[in-house]
């Protein structure tokens, strides 16, 4: 057996393990949903991380660094301060007033039936485009760096299902996820994703410590070297601005094109944060809002550590192996492949210091890391969604605001894992179904973040401070921002590949029209609301929202000791 | 106190009328004490700086890479030039901000939040949780 699938079984045997474990613990809605609300604080932070740290974050990144040099920087630093909003605003008033969704906290003001069922689309948007991007990539990814694994399979995979074949590698991904969450719910997830973020800090470090070590330690020769990569493009050095970005080349509305897309991909990632479902969640799992603050904290510490240390493995492999030689198969090729800067720069590495076993060890360790990254995140994303399904839909607006039924713990899990179930098989076959023909790492930034910031995010701000938000507002921001994002972005250029000469809309990142829109709606439509008289419930109940959030008095228990 | 029954076994769709309007009078109450008002007041008045500041401070990053494109290819240390600097120095703002936020959090809305907590006591008449 080679090595690769050694580590690869490992990662698998350990998070199945910890499942096993999680599976007695998963009984109850609150323990299921939000792991008892037992999770500490740094335990909490350290799993915000690993839910949050994709392998878009971890192998993009340093792939868009390794071929674009200062540019690809630019989303690792949205990423980190992004965090300050949730601080700021959302991490507290969340815990103290939500249960187990973000319509939870939106249900509690406004009518639940309008408002949960606008909050599970725009949940159940965002978390597809994410989970889509992560799948088709998890797929390309294990067939590249675990090849064993995807030919091993093929043989069994050759039937097809609704007209599409299943891709073994997505099966596998997929296969995995839904034991996770159906069999150990939020507490299996938690600890693969603890387990996730300590290998992917654990991969970083050993990573930038060889890199620097390569260098004796000498930033300045490390820097000087990487002025030394000159993109084939444009002639800029890589600690240029510029590249990714080509500033002056063209304008929109009168203003330089590069720019517009830069901010607003800004945008949509400072904001987008605070509006991801998957992270939202997180927060219901600790004691009190005093935890909740304290997990933000040590995401922060984690999360920004991590990202400074994507700019020595991105500018590493730049300057040690060389965009021309980050290839799939061989030393050189004519389409590099980006996601592989990562893995290759621990080939290399692993060879100049320890021999070539020691190539081969890294680069396996650092593909089991990847493998064990994308794990975590895609079961957190399942959690979101078969939340909105289960949670908001099912429970909350069929069976108990439609048909007023009693509905009991045993059912309401009973649905909670049908659901995680059917968006398991869901996002396989689309993910299968798409598979190359979509542009998988942009779908992330350019689609869930927007959702994210122009959908859930004024929702959700509204609801908890602005007294006068009713349903029409919440109902008209949750639809409007995930239609205007969802419909700017399917006819800009970023959606398909190759990328149209002409597209209806010219900005791949449509932040900076559809976050605006997302507010606006929200504003508007309370007003009319209130023209119509439609909601007094909301402005009453506000007062109890108030206070809630801000002192945490009536939030949801803690656990007592056991 | 262990599980979210405590409030009675079944938590019914609808609560009863009177209730509500009962409960709605006292939040409304705790909405006016003065405990309550400071804690709004010293919550916003560190939440509305601090986040202004961090988005013109986030957003000077990508406007001046687009207009001061010159400038920011200025070499300061070495080969290391303003653009990368300033985009490091982001991490470091981000952390201290949050320290500012958790320091203020504590010495400040923590304690303020446990007085309206105390009043709630007396209002509502039981003793909310921590």
């Amino acid at each position: 057996m080679n090595v690769t699938l050694l580590l690869f079984l490992i990662v698998v045997g350990i998070t199945l393990g910890i499942t096993a474990w999680a599976a007695r613990r998963s009984g109850t809605t609150v323990q299921f949903w939000a792991a008892g609300r037992g999770i500490k604080g740094w335990q909490n932070g350290l799993a915000i991380a690993g839910d949050y740290m994709s392998a878009a974050s971890f192998l993009g990144i340093a792939g868009l660094i390794a071929f674009n040099g200062y540019d690809g920087f630019m989303y690792s630093v949205g990423w980190l301060v992004a965090y300050l909003t949730v601080l700021f605003l959302i991490a507290e008033p969340m815990r103290n007033t939500g249960k187990y969704t973000m319509a939870d906290v939106l249900a509690y003001r406004m009518s639940p039936v309008p408002v949960r069922s606008a909050a599970a689309v725009s949940t159940i948007a965002v978390s597809a485009s994410y989970m889509m991007a992560q799948m088709i990539g998890a797929g390309s990814l294990v067939k590249i760096l675990i090849p064993t694994l995807d030919t091993q399979l093929k043989p069994y995979f050759s039937w097809a299902f609704l007209g599409t074949k299943l891709d073994p590698s997505i099966a596998v991904v997929g296969a995995l996820m839904m034991v996770y969450v159906i069999a150990g719910g939020m507490v299996a997830t938690t600890w693969v994703q603890i387990v996730k973020a300590v290998l992917l800090m654990g991969g970083a470090i050993l990573l930038s410590f060889l890199v620097l070590l390569h260098f004796n330690f000498n930033l300045g020769s490390f820097f000087g070297k990487i002025a030394s990569v000159k993109d084939a493009k444009t002639g800029l050095n890589f600690m240029e601005p510029g590249i990714l970005y080509t500033y002056g080349k063209s304008s929109i509305w009168g203003i330089d094109k590069a720019l517009i897309e830069n901010i607003s991909l800004g945008m949509a990632l400072i904001l987008g944060t605070a509006g991801l479902p998957h992270i939202l969640m997180r927060f219901f799992t600790v004691s009190n809002g005093k935890a909740a603050r304290g997990s933000v904290v040590w995401a922060m510490g984690l999360i920004g550590s991590f990202y400074i240390m994507t700019t020595f493995l991105g500018f590493g492999a730049a300057t040690l192996i060389g965009k021309a030689h980050i290839c799939s198969t061989g030393t050189t090729c004519k389409a590099p492949n980006s996601n592989l800067a990562a893995p290759r720069l621990a080939e290399y590495l692993g060879n100049s210091f320890f021999g070539t076993g020691g190539g081969e060890f890294l680069l396996a360790f650092i593909a089991a890391v990847a493998f064990a990254t994308i794990l975590a995140v895609v079961a957190g994303l399942t959690l979101a969604a078969s939340s909105a399904f289960s949670h908001d839909f099912y429970v909350n607006v069929i069976r108990r605001g439609v048909a007023h039924a009693d509905v009991s713990e045993r059912e309401q899990v009973l649905v909670a894992r049908i659901t995680a179930g059917i968006v398991g098989l869901a996002s396989i076959w689309l993910a299968s179904r798409a598979g190359a023909t979509t542009n998988a790492a942009a779908l992330v930034a350019g689609l869930a973040f927007v959702i994210a910031s122009a959908a859930n995010l004024p929702a959700i701000l509204f609801t908890l401070f602005w007294k006068r938000f009713n349903k029409w507002g919440a109902v008209a921001g949750l639809l409007g921002g995930t239609i205007m994002s969802v419909w700017l972005y399917a006819i800009g250029p970023g959606f398909s590949l190759p990328a149209p000469a002409h597209p209806a809309f010219p900005l791949s990142n449509v932040g900076i029209v559809s976050i605006p829109f997302g507010f606006l709606c929200a504003i508007v439509f309370t007003y009319i609301g209130e023209l119509a008289k439609a909601d007094k419930l909301a402005e009453v109940k506000f007062h109890e929202i108030d206070v809630r959030a801000l002192t945490g008095i009536g939030a949801e228990p803690a656990p007592a000791p056991a | 106190m262990a599980s979210e029954h405590v409030h009675g076994a079944a938590v019914p769709a609808k609560a009863p009328p009177a209730e509500a309007v009962a409960d709605v009078e006292s939040w409304a109450g705790l909405e006016e004490t003065q405990e309550f008002k400071e804690l709004v007041r010293a919550r916003w008045r560190f939440v509305i700086p601090a986040t202004v500041f961090f988005l013109v401070y986030y957003f000077m990053l990508p406007l001046l890479n687009g207009l001061a494109t010159g400038f920011m290819r200025t070499n300061v240390i070495g080969d290391v030039n303003v653009a990368y600097l300033f985009a490091l120095s982001q991490f470091f703002m981000a952390w201290l901000l949050a320290w500012f936020y958790v320091r203020r959090a504590t010495r400040v809305f923590d304690p303020l939040a446990q007085r309206v907590r105390e009043r709630a006591r007396s209002v509502i008449g039981r003793t909310p949780p921590a």
